[in-house]
């Protein structure tokens, strides 16, 4: 973690297998396609179901500042925050949930299912979600991640000067 | 906030390009995009005006490959210069893990490079983060225009602590790469 900077975060194949059991019991619950997680940052945690034929690093800075954008209008209107938001489509709808101020869900569904059945379902896999990454950001603040394997810096500094040249 | 993925072995981190109006930011990442190979970038994304001033935020996502097991990726951001567009540019810095200032260097600009800079302190610190403890360049642009001030001046106004600075002509690529790959570095070193 950087003194002053923003706080890095990780989460290894136990907290992604809890995280991927909460999701795709949603799935199979709410008949929904596809469930993604994306942090407030714009970054794909990790995507459950259908495998998105977009492009998801777009998607998933997209739906953070939709988010966040939402957040400002929430105040101005004196609310204190929208916990969901629901966009709805000719044939493919999404609905997006707040976990923990931290994180959202975005759950993708077309009208094999119903927006009621979503969103219930939803309720449920955010109360499991809110508990697994209390415990992730808990253990983040206590102690440091496993530390990158010797040599990552050189390696990709090395990439870096390759990459981005002329 | 760099977000590291042990579960999918994925490391991303967030940069973010500042300065004021008309700077050259989105120049910046359009030449990028340009410029580098295809399959290691995405899609570059701009929420714009119709008279393409950034409203929202560009955004483009860069690939490194797989460093010692670990896809390497980052994604850069600019945000709206204009002051208008504040609440949009501090929600771009959330979690951010390196800085790029982008100033403009015409000698009547010099005001509005101040004003962005003591705004992003400003909206920095909001987030609790200090400017001083985030991997920071500067790039002064346009340097191909005749009405320049020194680079020494731009100095001791924008860099009282003299992190790197390059310049830069965003149009030709002058200095785009240059700036570029000293952020990066330092945020891959902040991760070491």
């Amino acid at each position: 973690m950087t003194p002053g900077g923003a706080p890095s975060w990780s989460f290894g194949p136990s907290d992604s297998q809890r995280i991927e059991e909460i999701l795709s019991n949603l799935l199979y619950e709410s008949n929904a396609r596809c469930a993604l997680l994306v942090d407030r940052t714009g970054q794909l945690v990790t995507t459950v179901g259908e495998q998105p034929n977009f492009d998801s690093a777009a998607f998933a800075s997209l739906t953070a500042a939709d988010f966040s954008a939402n957040d400002q209008l929430a105040s101005l209107i004196g609310e204190e925050e929208f916990s969901s938001l629901f966009h709805q489509g000719r044939t493919e709808s999404m609905y997006l949930a707040d976990i923990g101020k931290r994180l959202i869900l975005v759950v993708l569904f077309n009208q094999q299912t119903t927006l009621g059945l979503v969103r219930i379902k939803i309720k449920d896999a955010v109360i499991g979600l809110n508990k697994a990454f209390e415990d992730v950001f808990g253990r983040a603040e206590d102690e440091e991640g496993p530390a990158l394997e010797r040599g990552f810096v050189d390696e990709a500094e090395d990439e870096i000067d390759r990459l981005f040249r002329e | 906030m760099s977000m590291i993925n042990y579960a999918s072995r994925e490391i991303n981190c967030k940069i973010v390009y500042y300065g004021p109006g008309l700077g050259g930011k989105t120049t910046n990442l359009e030449y990028i995009y340009q410029k580098v190979t295809p399959d290691t970038r995405g899609k570059l994304i701009s929420l714009a005006t119709e008279t393409e001033r950034t409203l929202f935020f560009d955004f483009l996502p860069v690939d490194l490959g797989t460093i010692r097991g670990f896809k390497t990726r980052f994604h850069l951001y600019t945000v709206p210069g204009q002051v208008y567009y504040n609440a949009s540019r501090k929600l771009i810095l959330k979690g951010v893990d390196g800085v790029v200032f982008v100033a403009d260097s015409q000698v009547e600009r010099l005001d509005a490079n101040i004003e962005a800079m003591h705004n992003l302190y400003e909206n920095l610190a909001e987030y609790g983060y200090d400017l001083r403890q985030i991997p920071f360049v500067i790039q002064y642009n346009k340097r191909d225009l005749p009405n320049v001030s020194p680079v020494e001046e731009l100095n001791q106004h924008l860099n009282p602590d003299r992190v790197p600075s390059y310049e830069g002509v965003a149009t030709t690529g002058v200095g785009v790469f240059d700036t570029l790959k000293a952020v990066a570095k330092l945020v891959i070193k902040s991760l070491g």
